[in-house]
Protein backbone atom coordinates (compact mmCIF):
# COMPACT_ATOMS: atom_id res chain seq x y z
CA UNK A 1 0.00 0.00 0.00
CA UNK A 2 1.35 3.48 -0.93
CA UNK A 3 2.31 5.51 1.84
CA UNK A 4 -0.39 8.54 3.49
CA UNK A 5 0.69 11.38 3.66
CA UNK A 6 -2.33 12.96 4.47
CA UNK A 7 -5.55 10.93 6.30
CA UNK A 8 -8.90 12.69 7.11
CA UNK A 9 -12.10 10.51 8.95
CA UNK A 10 -15.14 11.95 9.81
CA UNK A 11 -13.49 15.85 9.89
CA UNK A 12 -16.26 18.15 10.89
CA UNK A 13 -15.87 22.18 11.60
CA UNK A 14 -18.98 24.16 12.63
CA UNK A 15 -18.47 28.13 12.78
CA UNK A 16 -21.47 28.85 15.50
CA UNK A 17 -24.39 27.40 14.42
CA UNK A 18 -23.13 26.98 10.46
CA UNK A 19 -21.64 22.90 9.61
CA UNK A 20 -18.99 24.18 7.21
CA UNK A 21 -17.58 20.77 7.34
CA UNK A 22 -20.18 18.03 7.44
CA UNK A 23 -17.63 14.60 8.34
CA UNK A 24 -15.51 13.84 5.37
CA UNK A 25 -13.41 11.23 4.74
CA UNK A 26 -10.72 11.61 2.76
CA UNK A 27 -6.98 10.63 2.16
CA UNK A 28 -3.89 11.57 -0.18
CA UNK A 29 -1.39 9.29 -0.84
CA UNK A 30 2.69 10.06 -1.41
CA UNK A 31 3.36 11.87 -4.97
CA UNK A 32 -0.44 11.79 -5.78
CA UNK A 33 -1.55 15.44 -7.12
CA UNK A 34 -5.12 15.56 -5.05
CA UNK A 35 -7.90 18.09 -6.09
CA UNK A 36 -10.73 19.48 -3.39
CA UNK A 37 -12.95 20.89 -6.12
CA UNK A 38 -15.75 22.28 -5.37
CA UNK A 39 -18.32 25.56 -5.67
CA UNK A 40 -17.21 28.80 -3.22
CA UNK A 41 -18.44 27.97 0.29
CA UNK A 42 -18.43 24.05 -0.45
CA UNK A 43 -15.82 23.77 2.83
CA UNK A 44 -12.40 23.68 0.94
CA UNK A 45 -10.29 26.28 2.46
CA UNK A 46 -11.64 25.16 6.05
CA UNK A 47 -10.66 21.51 5.41
CA UNK A 48 -7.65 22.94 3.85
CA UNK A 49 -7.03 25.43 6.87
CA UNK A 50 -7.37 22.27 9.34
CA UNK A 51 -4.96 20.32 7.02
CA UNK A 52 -2.36 23.78 7.41
CA UNK A 53 -2.69 24.06 11.37
CA UNK A 54 -4.34 27.79 10.51
CA UNK A 55 -8.00 26.53 11.92
CA UNK A 56 -8.97 23.89 15.18
CA UNK A 57 -11.37 20.99 13.58
CA UNK A 58 -14.19 20.54 15.71
CA UNK A 59 -14.42 16.76 15.43
CA UNK A 60 -12.84 13.75 13.56
CA UNK A 61 -9.38 12.77 12.94
CA UNK A 62 -6.48 14.55 10.99
CA UNK A 63 -3.03 13.48 10.33
CA UNK A 64 -0.64 15.54 7.86
CA UNK A 65 2.40 13.77 7.73
CA UNK A 66 1.90 11.56 10.92
CA UNK A 67 1.08 14.85 13.02
CA UNK A 68 -2.03 16.65 13.95
CA UNK A 69 -1.69 19.68 12.32
CA UNK A 70 -3.77 21.40 15.34
CA UNK A 71 -0.70 21.26 17.91
CA UNK A 72 1.09 23.39 14.68
CA UNK A 73 4.95 21.15 15.58
CA UNK A 74 8.09 22.71 13.93
CA UNK A 75 8.52 18.99 12.70
CA UNK A 76 5.22 19.46 10.83
CA UNK A 77 5.96 22.65 9.55
CA UNK A 78 9.48 22.21 8.33
CA UNK A 79 8.05 19.42 5.92
CA UNK A 80 4.88 21.79 4.46
CA UNK A 81 4.88 24.33 1.97
CA UNK A 82 1.55 26.58 1.99
CA UNK A 83 0.33 28.88 -0.81
CA UNK A 84 -2.90 30.49 0.75
CA UNK A 85 -5.96 31.78 -0.81
CA UNK A 86 -4.48 35.52 -0.82
CA UNK A 87 -0.73 36.32 -1.24
CA UNK A 88 1.10 38.06 1.55
CA UNK A 89 4.72 39.36 1.03
CA UNK A 90 7.03 42.07 2.43
CA UNK A 91 6.50 44.81 -0.62
CA UNK A 92 9.69 46.68 -0.05
CA UNK A 93 12.05 43.30 -0.28
CA UNK A 94 13.07 41.96 -3.47
CA UNK A 95 11.97 38.41 -5.21
CA UNK A 96 15.75 37.05 -4.28
CA UNK A 97 15.66 38.08 -0.63
CA UNK A 98 12.01 37.05 -0.14
CA UNK A 99 12.88 33.48 -0.92
CA UNK A 100 15.84 33.64 0.97
CA UNK A 101 14.03 34.83 4.39
CA UNK A 102 11.68 32.14 4.34
CA UNK A 103 14.45 29.49 3.13
CA UNK A 104 16.36 30.24 6.08
CA UNK A 105 13.08 29.27 8.32
CA UNK A 106 13.81 25.90 7.26
CA UNK A 107 16.37 23.48 8.03
CA UNK A 108 17.17 21.62 4.89
CA UNK A 109 16.03 24.36 1.67
CA UNK A 110 16.36 24.17 -1.41
CA UNK A 111 18.89 26.67 -3.53
CA UNK A 112 17.20 30.25 -3.32
CA UNK A 113 17.89 30.96 -7.39
CA UNK A 114 16.91 27.28 -8.09
CA UNK A 115 13.56 28.14 -6.68
CA UNK A 116 12.96 31.22 -8.14
CA UNK A 117 14.06 29.71 -11.93
CA UNK A 118 11.16 27.07 -11.30
CA UNK A 119 8.45 29.26 -11.04
CA UNK A 120 9.76 31.54 -13.79
CA UNK A 121 10.59 34.87 -11.55
CA UNK A 122 14.27 34.40 -12.95
CA UNK A 123 14.31 37.70 -14.59
CA UNK A 124 12.54 39.33 -11.94
CA UNK A 125 15.46 38.36 -9.21
CA UNK A 126 15.69 41.95 -8.01
CA UNK A 127 12.74 43.54 -8.48
CA UNK A 128 10.58 44.63 -5.30
CA UNK A 129 7.85 42.56 -4.44
CA UNK A 130 5.54 45.80 -4.61
CA UNK A 131 7.10 45.93 -8.70
CA UNK A 132 5.46 43.27 -9.72
CA UNK A 133 2.20 42.17 -11.73
CA UNK A 134 -0.67 40.04 -9.39
CA UNK A 135 0.09 36.49 -11.39
CA UNK A 136 4.44 37.07 -10.79
CA UNK A 137 3.24 37.82 -6.96
CA UNK A 138 1.39 34.34 -6.93
CA UNK A 139 4.37 32.83 -8.80
CA UNK A 140 6.55 34.62 -5.97
CA UNK A 141 3.99 32.84 -3.30
CA UNK A 142 4.54 29.65 -4.92
CA UNK A 143 8.36 30.18 -4.53
CA UNK A 144 7.88 30.72 -1.23
CA UNK A 145 6.23 27.81 -0.26
CA UNK A 146 8.95 25.81 -2.67
CA UNK A 147 11.92 27.54 -0.38
CA UNK A 148 12.12 25.06 2.65
CA UNK A 149 11.80 22.34 -0.21
CA UNK A 150 8.40 20.61 1.12
CA UNK A 151 7.79 16.96 1.18
CA UNK A 152 3.62 18.47 0.75
CA UNK A 153 2.46 21.36 -0.61
CA UNK A 154 -1.40 22.93 -0.06
CA UNK A 155 -2.36 24.97 -2.87
CA UNK A 156 -5.27 27.13 -2.02
CA UNK A 157 -7.36 28.53 -5.23
CA UNK A 158 -3.69 29.01 -7.09
CA UNK A 159 -5.17 30.79 -10.35
CA UNK A 160 -8.45 32.33 -8.87
CA UNK A 161 -7.82 35.79 -10.65
CA UNK A 162 -5.75 34.79 -13.48
CA UNK A 163 -5.55 35.06 -17.13
CA UNK A 164 -5.82 31.90 -19.19
CA UNK A 165 -2.20 32.63 -20.36
CA UNK A 166 -1.37 32.98 -16.48
CA UNK A 167 -3.32 29.91 -15.40
CA UNK A 168 -1.59 27.85 -18.51
CA UNK A 169 1.98 29.14 -16.44
CA UNK A 170 0.63 28.30 -13.21
CA UNK A 171 -0.04 24.92 -13.96
CA UNK A 172 2.65 24.47 -15.83
CA UNK A 173 4.74 25.21 -12.48
CA UNK A 174 2.89 22.37 -10.54
CA UNK A 175 3.37 19.98 -13.00
CA UNK A 176 7.00 20.67 -12.35
CA UNK A 177 6.42 20.07 -8.67
CA UNK A 178 5.27 16.55 -9.63
CA UNK A 179 8.32 15.70 -11.19
CA UNK A 180 10.30 17.07 -8.33
CA UNK A 181 7.88 13.98 -6.85
CA UNK A 182 6.10 16.59 -4.43
CA UNK A 183 2.85 15.58 -2.62
CA UNK A 184 0.35 18.15 -3.38
CA UNK A 185 -3.20 19.41 -2.00
CA UNK A 186 -5.27 21.46 -4.49
CA UNK A 187 -8.62 23.57 -3.83
CA UNK A 188 -10.30 25.12 -6.70
CA UNK A 189 -13.77 25.80 -8.32
CA UNK A 190 -12.16 25.37 -11.66
CA UNK A 191 -13.06 22.07 -13.57
CA UNK A 192 -11.04 22.28 -15.86
CA UNK A 193 -7.98 23.06 -13.22
CA UNK A 194 -8.82 19.93 -11.56
CA UNK A 195 -8.48 17.38 -14.54
CA UNK A 196 -5.37 19.24 -16.33
CA UNK A 197 -3.55 18.50 -12.75
CA UNK A 198 -4.77 16.47 -10.53
CA UNK A 199 -4.88 12.10 -10.19
CA UNK A 200 -7.54 12.33 -7.97
CA UNK A 201 -10.27 14.47 -7.36
CA UNK A 202 -12.97 14.81 -4.75
CA UNK A 203 -16.00 17.18 -5.04
CA UNK A 204 -17.36 18.43 -2.10
CA UNK A 205 -20.43 20.56 -2.13
CA UNK A 206 -22.01 21.94 1.13
CA UNK A 207 -19.27 20.43 3.48
CA UNK A 208 -19.86 17.03 2.09
CA UNK A 209 -17.67 14.94 0.04
CA UNK A 210 -20.26 13.81 -3.22
CA UNK A 211 -18.21 12.38 -5.51
CA UNK A 212 -14.22 10.89 -5.88
CA UNK A 213 -11.95 9.26 -8.17
CA UNK A 214 -9.38 9.97 -11.31
CA UNK A 215 -10.54 12.50 -13.05
CA UNK A 216 -11.33 10.78 -16.10
CA UNK A 217 -13.93 8.09 -14.12
CA UNK A 218 -15.34 10.70 -11.73
CA UNK A 219 -18.91 10.09 -11.17
CA UNK A 220 -19.23 7.08 -13.65
CA UNK A 221 -17.57 9.95 -16.38
CA UNK A 222 -16.34 7.35 -18.22
CA UNK A 223 -19.36 4.91 -18.34
CA UNK A 224 -22.04 7.57 -18.99
CA UNK A 225 -23.65 7.92 -22.57
CA UNK A 226 -21.58 9.72 -25.33
CA UNK A 227 -23.39 12.07 -26.60
CA UNK A 228 -22.58 12.63 -30.88
CA UNK A 229 -23.52 15.86 -32.53
CA UNK A 230 -23.38 16.42 -36.00
CA UNK A 231 -24.98 19.18 -38.79
CA UNK A 232 -25.92 17.95 -42.51
CA UNK A 233 -25.07 20.27 -45.61
CA UNK A 234 -27.77 21.32 -47.56
CA UNK A 235 -31.12 21.31 -46.09
CA UNK A 236 -34.28 18.86 -46.35
CA UNK A 237 -31.65 15.42 -45.79
CA UNK A 238 -32.87 13.69 -42.69
CA UNK A 239 -30.64 10.69 -41.74
CA UNK A 240 -32.92 7.44 -40.71
CA UNK A 241 -33.71 6.84 -37.01
CA UNK A 242 -30.68 6.97 -35.03
CA UNK A 243 -32.58 8.22 -31.92
CA UNK A 244 -31.28 11.86 -32.69
CA UNK A 245 -32.73 14.83 -31.50
CA UNK A 246 -33.09 18.35 -33.57
CA UNK A 247 -31.45 20.98 -31.10
CA UNK A 248 -31.80 24.86 -31.62
CA UNK A 249 -29.07 25.18 -34.23
CA UNK A 250 -30.13 22.69 -36.74
CA UNK A 251 -27.58 20.24 -36.11
CA UNK A 252 -28.84 16.93 -34.43
CA UNK A 253 -27.81 15.04 -31.71
CA UNK A 254 -27.35 11.41 -30.26
CA UNK A 255 -27.20 10.30 -26.65
CA UNK A 256 -25.56 6.83 -26.99
CA UNK A 257 -24.18 4.10 -25.33
CA UNK A 258 -22.41 2.54 -28.07
CA UNK A 259 -21.29 5.72 -29.52
CA UNK A 260 -19.07 3.36 -32.14
CA UNK A 261 -21.80 1.51 -33.95
CA UNK A 262 -24.12 4.64 -33.89
CA UNK A 263 -21.03 6.22 -35.78
CA UNK A 264 -20.62 4.14 -38.00
CA UNK A 265 -24.43 4.01 -39.27
CA UNK A 266 -24.28 7.52 -39.33
CA UNK A 267 -21.10 7.87 -41.62
CA UNK A 268 -22.68 4.99 -43.63
CA UNK A 269 -25.66 6.45 -44.38
CA UNK A 270 -23.92 10.04 -45.11
CA UNK A 271 -21.46 8.43 -47.73
CA UNK A 272 -24.24 6.00 -49.70
CA UNK A 273 -26.38 9.22 -49.93
CA UNK A 274 -23.62 12.01 -50.61
CA UNK A 275 -24.35 13.94 -48.22
CA UNK A 276 -21.77 15.91 -46.21
CA UNK A 277 -21.58 16.01 -42.51
CA UNK A 278 -20.46 19.36 -41.96
CA UNK A 279 -19.90 18.73 -38.38
CA UNK A 280 -19.06 15.50 -36.34
CA UNK A 281 -18.38 15.66 -32.65
CA UNK A 282 -18.14 12.49 -30.65
CA UNK A 283 -17.49 13.35 -27.18
CA UNK A 284 -17.71 11.94 -23.31
CA UNK A 285 -19.81 14.31 -20.90
CA UNK A 286 -17.21 16.73 -19.73
CA UNK A 287 -16.10 17.19 -15.66
CA UNK A 288 -17.88 19.94 -16.10
CA UNK A 289 -21.10 18.32 -16.62
CA UNK A 290 -20.48 15.90 -13.95
CA UNK A 291 -19.82 18.52 -11.20
CA UNK A 292 -22.80 20.90 -12.08
CA UNK A 293 -24.61 17.33 -11.88
CA UNK A 294 -23.65 16.30 -8.42
CA UNK A 295 -23.36 19.75 -7.23
CA UNK A 296 -27.03 20.63 -8.30
CA UNK A 297 -25.33 23.52 -10.47
CA UNK A 298 -25.12 25.25 -7.43
CA UNK A 299 -24.53 28.95 -7.73
CA UNK A 300 -21.15 29.70 -5.83
CA UNK A 301 -21.53 31.98 -2.62
CA UNK A 302 -19.35 33.00 -0.19
CA UNK B 1 19.64 27.64 12.60
CA UNK B 2 19.54 28.67 16.26
CA UNK B 3 16.63 31.19 17.70
CA UNK B 4 18.31 33.52 18.74
CA UNK B 5 19.89 33.32 15.21
CA UNK B 6 16.86 33.01 13.16
CA UNK B 7 15.15 36.41 15.15
CA UNK B 8 18.49 38.16 14.42
CA UNK B 9 18.54 37.15 10.72
CA UNK B 10 14.48 39.06 10.86
CA UNK B 11 16.09 42.19 12.89
CA UNK B 12 17.89 42.36 9.04
CA UNK B 13 15.16 41.88 6.94
CA UNK B 14 12.51 44.18 8.95
CA UNK B 15 15.75 46.57 9.01
CA UNK B 16 15.91 46.39 4.71
CA UNK B 17 11.86 46.62 4.45
CA UNK B 18 11.95 49.52 6.74
CA UNK B 19 14.29 51.74 5.29
CA UNK B 20 12.81 51.39 1.94
CA UNK B 21 8.95 52.25 2.90
CA UNK B 22 9.09 56.02 2.60
CA UNK B 23 6.50 56.12 4.67
CA UNK B 24 7.94 54.40 8.01
CA UNK B 25 11.05 56.20 6.86
CA UNK B 26 10.14 59.24 6.94
CA UNK B 27 7.48 59.49 9.66
CA UNK B 28 9.37 57.49 12.12
CA UNK B 29 12.96 58.68 11.82
CA UNK B 30 12.86 62.27 10.22
CA UNK B 31 9.45 63.25 12.42
CA UNK B 32 11.67 63.46 15.60
CA UNK B 33 14.56 65.70 14.43
CA UNK B 34 11.81 67.80 12.05
CA UNK B 35 10.02 68.74 15.11
CA UNK B 36 13.25 69.17 17.60
CA UNK B 37 14.12 72.05 14.61
CA UNK B 38 10.76 73.42 14.52
CA UNK B 39 9.72 73.58 17.98
CA UNK B 40 13.31 74.79 19.01
CA UNK B 41 12.92 77.70 16.44
CA UNK B 42 9.14 78.27 17.71
CA UNK B 43 9.43 78.10 21.04
CA UNK B 44 12.65 77.27 22.36
CA UNK B 45 13.59 81.32 22.49
CA UNK B 46 13.17 81.24 26.92
CA UNK B 47 13.47 79.46 29.72
CA UNK B 48 10.62 77.24 31.51
CA UNK B 49 10.34 77.15 35.36
CA UNK B 50 10.58 73.36 35.95
CA UNK B 51 11.26 71.69 39.09
CA UNK B 52 11.75 75.42 40.39
CA UNK B 53 14.84 75.86 37.70
CA UNK B 54 14.79 77.86 34.68
CA UNK B 55 15.79 75.53 32.02
CA UNK B 56 16.57 76.59 28.57
CA UNK B 57 13.69 75.34 26.28
CA UNK B 58 15.67 74.25 23.74
CA UNK B 59 17.32 71.70 25.65
CA UNK B 60 14.31 70.48 27.09
CA UNK B 61 13.30 69.79 23.37
CA UNK B 62 16.03 67.74 23.10
CA UNK B 63 15.14 65.37 25.96
CA UNK B 64 11.87 65.58 24.52
CA UNK B 65 12.50 64.46 21.25
CA UNK B 66 14.59 61.95 22.03
CA UNK B 67 11.42 60.78 23.87
CA UNK B 68 9.10 60.98 21.07
CA UNK B 69 11.54 59.26 18.79
CA UNK B 70 11.67 55.99 20.90
CA UNK B 71 7.95 56.16 21.42
CA UNK B 72 7.50 56.98 17.63
CA UNK B 73 9.71 53.67 16.70
CA UNK B 74 8.56 51.19 19.26
CA UNK B 75 4.96 52.27 19.77
CA UNK B 76 3.41 53.75 16.69
CA UNK B 77 5.71 52.43 14.18
CA UNK B 78 5.00 49.07 15.39
CA UNK B 79 1.76 49.14 16.00
CA UNK B 80 0.93 50.36 12.42
CA UNK B 81 3.78 47.92 10.67
CA UNK B 82 2.65 44.90 12.32
CA UNK B 83 -1.62 46.19 11.42
CA UNK B 84 -0.21 46.10 7.96
CA UNK B 85 1.31 43.38 8.10
CA UNK B 86 -1.26 41.31 9.43
CA UNK B 87 -3.82 42.81 6.83
CA UNK B 88 -1.42 41.99 4.31
CA UNK B 89 -1.83 38.41 5.32
CA UNK B 90 2.22 38.33 5.97
CA UNK B 91 1.84 37.62 9.75
CA UNK B 92 -0.60 34.67 8.32
CA UNK B 93 1.80 33.73 6.21
CA UNK B 94 5.01 33.75 8.43
CA UNK B 95 2.60 31.48 11.38
CA UNK B 96 2.68 28.73 8.85
CA UNK B 97 6.50 28.20 8.61
CA UNK B 98 8.82 26.92 11.16
CA UNK B 99 9.52 30.30 12.53
CA UNK B 100 8.38 30.58 16.35
CA UNK B 101 5.73 33.66 16.47
CA UNK B 102 7.65 35.30 18.96
CA UNK B 103 10.93 35.15 16.73
CA UNK B 104 9.29 36.88 14.31
CA UNK B 105 7.67 39.25 16.61
CA UNK B 106 11.08 39.76 18.85
CA UNK B 107 13.02 40.52 15.29
CA UNK B 108 10.29 43.52 15.21
CA UNK B 109 10.47 45.15 18.50
CA UNK B 110 14.40 44.66 18.60
CA UNK B 111 14.56 46.60 15.15
CA UNK B 112 12.10 49.32 17.01
CA UNK B 113 14.53 49.46 19.95
CA UNK B 114 18.04 49.65 17.49
CA UNK B 115 15.58 52.79 15.50
CA UNK B 116 14.59 54.28 18.46
CA UNK B 117 18.05 54.17 20.45
CA UNK B 118 19.95 55.48 17.26
CA UNK B 119 16.97 58.51 16.85
CA UNK B 120 18.07 59.11 20.84
CA UNK B 121 21.54 59.56 20.03
CA UNK B 122 21.22 61.24 16.81
CA UNK B 123 18.69 63.68 18.94
CA UNK B 124 21.63 64.19 21.66
CA UNK B 125 24.02 64.71 19.48
CA UNK B 126 21.95 67.37 17.84
CA UNK B 127 21.19 68.92 20.31
CA UNK B 128 25.13 69.00 21.87
CA UNK B 129 25.52 70.73 18.48
CA UNK B 130 23.33 72.93 17.97
CA UNK B 131 21.51 73.83 21.60
CA UNK B 132 24.33 73.89 23.86
CA UNK B 133 23.19 70.73 25.04
CA UNK B 134 25.52 68.08 26.57
CA UNK B 135 25.74 64.50 26.87
CA UNK B 136 25.28 62.21 29.99
CA UNK B 137 27.94 60.72 31.87
CA UNK B 138 28.35 58.37 34.97
CA UNK B 139 25.04 57.70 36.76
CA UNK B 140 22.49 59.71 34.71
CA UNK B 141 23.57 57.98 31.32
CA UNK B 142 22.90 54.60 33.40
CA UNK B 143 19.87 55.66 34.42
CA UNK B 144 18.86 56.68 30.49
CA UNK B 145 20.00 53.59 29.48
CA UNK B 146 17.46 51.56 31.97
CA UNK B 147 14.97 54.03 31.01
CA UNK B 148 15.31 53.29 27.65
CA UNK B 149 15.17 49.89 27.81
CA UNK B 150 12.38 49.46 30.00
CA UNK B 151 10.55 52.45 27.84
CA UNK B 152 11.17 51.18 24.91
CA UNK B 153 9.93 47.82 25.68
CA UNK B 154 6.78 48.75 27.29
CA UNK B 155 5.82 50.97 24.02
CA UNK B 156 6.64 48.24 22.09
CA UNK B 157 4.51 45.89 24.11
CA UNK B 158 1.57 48.32 24.18
CA UNK B 159 2.24 48.98 20.79
CA UNK B 160 1.41 45.22 19.83
CA UNK B 161 -1.56 45.35 22.06
CA UNK B 162 -3.21 48.05 20.15
CA UNK B 163 -3.07 46.45 17.19
CA UNK B 164 -5.86 44.13 18.68
CA UNK B 165 -8.13 47.16 18.47
CA UNK B 166 -7.59 48.27 14.94
CA UNK B 167 -10.13 46.57 12.87
CA UNK B 168 -8.20 46.91 9.21
CA UNK B 169 -5.25 48.57 8.34
CA UNK B 170 -6.97 51.69 6.56
CA UNK B 171 -7.72 52.14 10.46
CA UNK B 172 -3.85 51.82 11.79
CA UNK B 173 -2.87 55.45 11.36
CA UNK B 174 -5.98 57.66 12.52
CA UNK B 175 -6.56 55.14 15.64
CA UNK B 176 -2.65 54.90 16.21
CA UNK B 177 -2.32 58.53 16.34
CA UNK B 178 -5.61 59.28 17.94
CA UNK B 179 -3.95 57.12 20.91
CA UNK B 180 -0.72 58.82 20.87
CA UNK B 181 -1.02 62.20 19.96
CA UNK B 182 -2.98 63.80 22.99
CA UNK B 183 -1.03 61.74 25.29
CA UNK B 184 2.14 63.58 23.81
CA UNK B 185 0.44 66.92 24.21
CA UNK B 186 -0.55 66.39 27.86
CA UNK B 187 2.60 65.07 28.81
CA UNK B 188 4.75 67.97 27.64
CA UNK B 189 6.28 66.28 24.54
CA UNK B 190 5.13 68.90 22.62
CA UNK B 191 4.36 72.10 23.95
CA UNK B 192 6.27 72.26 27.51
CA UNK B 193 4.61 71.50 30.59
CA UNK B 194 6.56 73.36 33.26
CA UNK B 195 5.45 74.46 36.81
CA UNK B 196 2.99 76.98 35.51
CA UNK B 197 0.96 74.15 33.53
CA UNK B 198 -2.55 73.73 34.71
CA UNK B 199 -2.98 71.14 37.01
CA UNK B 200 -5.07 68.75 35.14
CA UNK B 201 -3.47 68.69 32.50
CA UNK B 202 -0.66 67.30 34.90
CA UNK B 203 -3.02 64.80 36.37
CA UNK B 204 -3.85 63.20 33.32
CA UNK B 205 -0.76 62.93 31.87
CA UNK B 206 0.38 61.43 35.20
CA UNK B 207 -2.03 58.77 34.84
CA UNK B 208 -0.25 57.40 31.40
CA UNK B 209 3.31 56.07 30.84
CA UNK B 210 3.96 58.81 28.21
CA UNK B 211 4.90 61.47 31.04
CA UNK B 212 6.77 59.01 33.27
CA UNK B 213 8.91 57.96 30.52
CA UNK B 214 9.80 61.70 29.49
CA UNK B 215 10.62 62.89 33.01
CA UNK B 216 12.74 59.48 33.24
CA UNK B 217 14.82 60.55 30.04
CA UNK B 218 15.21 63.84 30.96
CA UNK B 219 16.37 62.75 34.28
CA UNK B 220 18.88 60.83 32.81
CA UNK B 221 19.44 63.38 30.06
CA UNK B 222 19.99 66.43 32.59
CA UNK B 223 20.92 64.18 35.47
CA UNK B 224 24.07 66.29 35.82
CA UNK B 225 22.52 69.84 36.16
CA UNK B 226 22.69 71.03 39.16
CA UNK B 227 21.10 74.41 41.09
CA UNK B 228 22.63 76.66 43.56
CA UNK B 229 19.59 77.49 46.16
CA UNK B 230 20.08 79.20 49.09
CA UNK B 231 19.24 75.58 50.68
CA UNK B 232 22.03 74.05 49.24
CA UNK B 233 22.60 72.70 46.02
CA UNK B 234 20.22 70.38 44.42
CA UNK B 235 19.71 67.70 41.26
CA UNK B 236 16.60 69.30 40.00
CA UNK B 237 15.88 66.34 37.51
CA UNK B 238 16.61 63.66 39.77
CA UNK B 239 16.11 60.30 38.35
CA UNK B 240 12.74 58.31 40.32
CA UNK B 241 12.36 54.66 40.47
CA UNK B 242 8.31 55.46 40.59
CA UNK B 243 8.40 57.05 36.73
CA UNK B 244 10.35 53.33 35.78
CA UNK B 245 7.42 51.42 38.11
CA UNK B 246 4.77 53.04 35.98
CA UNK B 247 6.02 52.74 32.96
CA UNK B 248 7.13 49.11 33.37
CA UNK B 249 3.26 48.38 34.93
CA UNK B 250 2.00 49.68 31.66
CA UNK B 251 4.23 47.64 29.80
CA UNK B 252 2.85 44.61 31.92
CA UNK B 253 -0.53 45.22 30.61
CA UNK B 254 0.45 45.53 27.55
CA UNK B 255 2.13 42.36 26.90
CA UNK B 256 -0.86 40.52 28.63
CA UNK B 257 -3.68 42.07 26.45
CA UNK B 258 -1.64 41.51 23.54
CA UNK B 259 -0.65 38.08 24.72
CA UNK B 260 -4.72 37.16 24.85
CA UNK B 261 -5.84 39.03 22.03
CA UNK B 262 -2.93 39.35 19.03
CA UNK B 263 -4.12 38.12 16.32
CA UNK B 264 -2.26 36.20 13.41
CA UNK B 265 -4.99 37.00 10.55
CA UNK B 266 -6.62 39.96 8.94
CA UNK B 267 -9.70 40.38 11.69
CA UNK B 268 -12.85 39.70 9.84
Amino acid sequence: MSERVIEIRGLRKTYGDVEAVKGIDLHVDRGEVFALLGPNGAGKTSTAEILEGFRPKTAGDVSVLGHDPARREVALKQRIGIVLQSTGIDPFLTVRETVELYSGYFPHPRNVDEVIDLVGLAEKRAARVNKLSGGQQRRLDVAIALAGDPELLFLDEPTTGFDPNARRNAWQIVKNLVGLGKTVFLTTHFMDEAQYLANRVAVISHGEIVAEGPPDTLAGRDTMRARIRFRVAGDGATPPDLGQVRLDDGSFEIRAEDPTERVHELTGWALNSGIELEVLEVSRPSLEDVYLDITGGEEGSE
Amino acid sequence: MSTAGLTLRQVRFTNKAFWRNPASAFFTFAFPLMFLVIFTALLGGGNLPIQGVQLAQSTYYVGAMATFGVISACFTNIAMSVCFNRDGGILKRTRGTPLPGWSYLTGRVIHAMIVGAILVVLTLTFGRVFYQGTFPTGLPLLELIVTFLVGSLSFAALGLAVTAVVPNADAAPPIVNAIVLPLLFVSGIFIPIGDNAPQWIKTVGAIFPVKHFADAMRAGYLGNVVAHTPLGDIHPFAFDWTDILVIVAWGVVGLILAARYFSWEPRK
